[in-house]
């Protein structure tokens, strides 16, 4: 059983849970950016947790099934079509043999999911099948899907047991052009000025082109640091610390005018001072914003952050029970 | 020393990062190594990765297993009985690296990239020659080259070692990164920014002044050399590595071992006393040569 790549899209890649545990090596977890579409998408189609599935960004690919397979579109809406026709998402689907499943044009959200019966097959790489982008490792070949290319896929069993199973309106999320992204303020942002940090908290940011897997960038204010001796080991701009860990979701601000927050294939260290982090749940959301898009950053106390985690969890497990 | 008091915080829900100090010495690293070497052998349920870095620690847990200030209070109990870390022995190794230094992969990538640099009139060693008091280019690759480094942290991309050298504060070499970052840096290139020397594991963007190249991987994914048996990855936290400069001849012969499978760094074990590295640091990095060289 395969995929064949008729055409690959923007960017497409075999994406899963992640890559935990290597951090400390310099490892960034890559994975699938929306973990929320990510993990319904595998609940769909009867997945385990952590299957492989494919990520794709703005533009979907054309993809060609060669035997019959049960598949579940999830995440951003880029309206799909099997053999030219539009199909439902967030819905298990039977694919025959010889199939072919394109996307119409992106209309809300930035990444969608594709979950097969079985899951993408690529070997693992230190224990993940997950598409490290920067550096190209792990995933189909370290790389993005390219025309001609061949997925393999895992065995499953009953899948077409799933099919017709769709996700109930309540738990689909909707992506319109404005978020808000929750915040734990912390890390180095005692380099930050007060009003720099209130700025910072009321600015409507806007999403630049330069947002990828590895970190959003964005514009719309200027931040200014507190003024210092630079210490030993640290780099003479002010925007510079001794060189320290960045956790993923993690924000700085090299420069005072373009905040970037560092996702799933970013590099695990750095210079630059930090200021806060993205809290986990709410990275779902940020991958699901594109250039243009507008952003607020919300400053929360870590026990919202665990709260919002907490409901996050049940909602996930609301989907998998109302699945069967 | 900044002892004075660690700024704890969370990074998010799902880390927490532990700032020692704002500025670099070894006794702060040495420090940061001990707390988190401690933190490993209790093996807390919950904790997914711990990443020592030069003047802090990271530590990335599960919180639905284990709540953030339960560890933070755990790791306030850590810094205690370190303290100062006096006394802090490390069970090492002491690494030969090659260097070719002014080698021609580099130094094309800073030429090309001159419009970013401080000074576009100079190479990157002639104008951190300067900016550090040395006579020459000569002079400060001698300084470099004359002493021993520690790894101090692990990361940006993977198998990436930044090190501080074994030197006095005095005789720290100290460099701005680049105005604006470079969008290319060759793979191995040996690198400086802040108070720190790297070896580039890949190529890629970068913004620290460029030396020379490292003759050896430090990172080899198919794990087809020896040393990599173990990791993809080479350096480890508290490596000693020994900077030398090799000539185009040695540098050719290394990089066919490498090709054909055969290379092997020479290493030597090591027992570290911190306390003898802070009150003597020059004899004692004799005696550290000795033990790699010696033989």
């Amino acid at each position: 059983m395969a995929i064949k790549v008729r055409q690959p899209g923007l960017l497409t890649t075999v994406q899963d849970s992640g890559r935990i545990g290597d951090y400390a090596l310099g490892m960034p977890p890559s994975g699938a950016m929306d973990s929320f579409s990510y993990a319904v998408g595998n609940y769909l189609v009867g997945n385990g947790d952590g299957a492989a599935g494919l990520e794709t960004t703005y533009f979907g690919p054309e993809l060609e099934f060669t035997e019959d397979a049960v598949i579940a579109l999830t995440g951003a809406e880029i309206p799909p079509k099997i053999n030219g026709e539009e199909c439902p998402t967030w819905e298990a689907l039977q694919i025959e043999a010889g199939d072919v499943l394109s996307f119409d044009y992106l209309k809300n959200g930035a990444r969608s999911y594709l979950s097969v019966a079985g899951g993408v097959d690529v070997p693992e790489f230190l224990g993940s099948r997950a598409t490290y982008t920067l550096i190209g490792l792990g995933g189909f070949e370290g790389r993005a899907l390219a025309e001609g290319d061949e997925i393999g896929v895992g065995p499953s069993n009953n899948s077409s047991s799933h099919v017709g199973k769709k996700v109930d309106d309540k738990y689909i999320p909707t992506f319109g052009k404005e978020a808000e992204l929750r915040v734990i303020i912390g890390l180095a942002s005692y380099r930050l000025t007060e009003e720099s940090m209130e700025e910072f908290l009321s600015v409507e940011w806007t999403v630049t082109p330069d947002a990828d897997r590895i970190g959003y960038r964005y514009r719309g204010g200027e931040l200014r640091f507190v003024e210092r001796e630079q210490p030993a080991g640290a780099g003479s701009d002010p925007a510079n610390v001794v060189d320290f860990g960045y956790p993923v979701g993690s924000i700085q601000v090299p420069g005072g005018v373009e905040p970037i927050v560092l996702l799933n294939d970013a590099v695990t260290g750095g210079g630059y001072a930090t200021i806060g982090t993205v809290i986990s749940v709410d990275r779902s959301r940020l991958a699901q914003t594109k250039t243009n898009d507008k952003t607020k950053f919300v400053s929360v106390s870590l026990e919202e952050a665990l709260r919002a985690r907490k409901e996050n969890r049940e909602r996930l497990a609301g989907i998998r029970e109302s699945l069967g | 020393m900044d002892l004075a008091s660690p700024r704890y915080s969370y990074g998010g829900d799902e880390y927490v990062f532990v700032e020692l100090a704002e500025a670099m010495s070894l006794s702060v690293n040495f420090r940061a190594m001990a707390i988190t070497n401690k933190l490993k052998e209790e093996d807390i349920e919950g904790i997914t990765d711990i990443c020592p870095s030069n003047a802090s620690y990271m530590v990335r847990l599960d919180p639905d297993t284990l709540h953030p200030d339960k560890l933070i209070e755990r790791l306030k109990e850590i810094d205690a009985e370190v303290g100062e870390a006096t006394g802090f022995e490390l069970r090492t190794r002491v690494v030969d690296v090659p260097v070719m230094m002014e080698d021609p992969w580099t130094h094309e990538t800073l030429m090309r990239f001159r419009d970013r640099h401080q000074d576009p009139e100079a190479t990157d060693l002639e104008y951190s020659a300067r900016i550090n008091g040395h006579e020459n280019k000569d002079d400060f690759i001698a300084a470099l080259m004359g002493s021993p480094w520690m790894v101090t942290m692990i990361g940006f991309v993977p198998g990436l070692p930044w090190c501080y050298q074994l030197v006095p504060p005095a005789e720290q070499v100290e460099v701005p990164k680049y105005v604006r970052p470079r969008t290319f840096t060759p793979k191995h290139a040996f690198g400086f920014g802040g108070g720190f020397a790297v070896v580039y594991s890949v190529q890629g963007a970068g913004g620290y002044q460029l030396y020379g190249i490292a003759a050896a991987p430090v990172l080899d994914v198919s794990q087809k050399l020896r040393d990599f048996k173990d990791s993809i990855v080479f350096p480890k936290p508290g490596d000693i590595f020994n900077f030398r400069n090799v000539a185009q001849d040695e540098f050719d012969e290394i990089t066919a071992k490498v090709e054909d499978g055969s290379f092997e760094y020479r290493i030597r074990d090591f027992i570290f006393h911190a306390d003898r590295s802070l009150a003597d640091p020059h004899s004692y990095n004799d005696e550290i040569k000795g033990v790699l060289y010696g033989d």
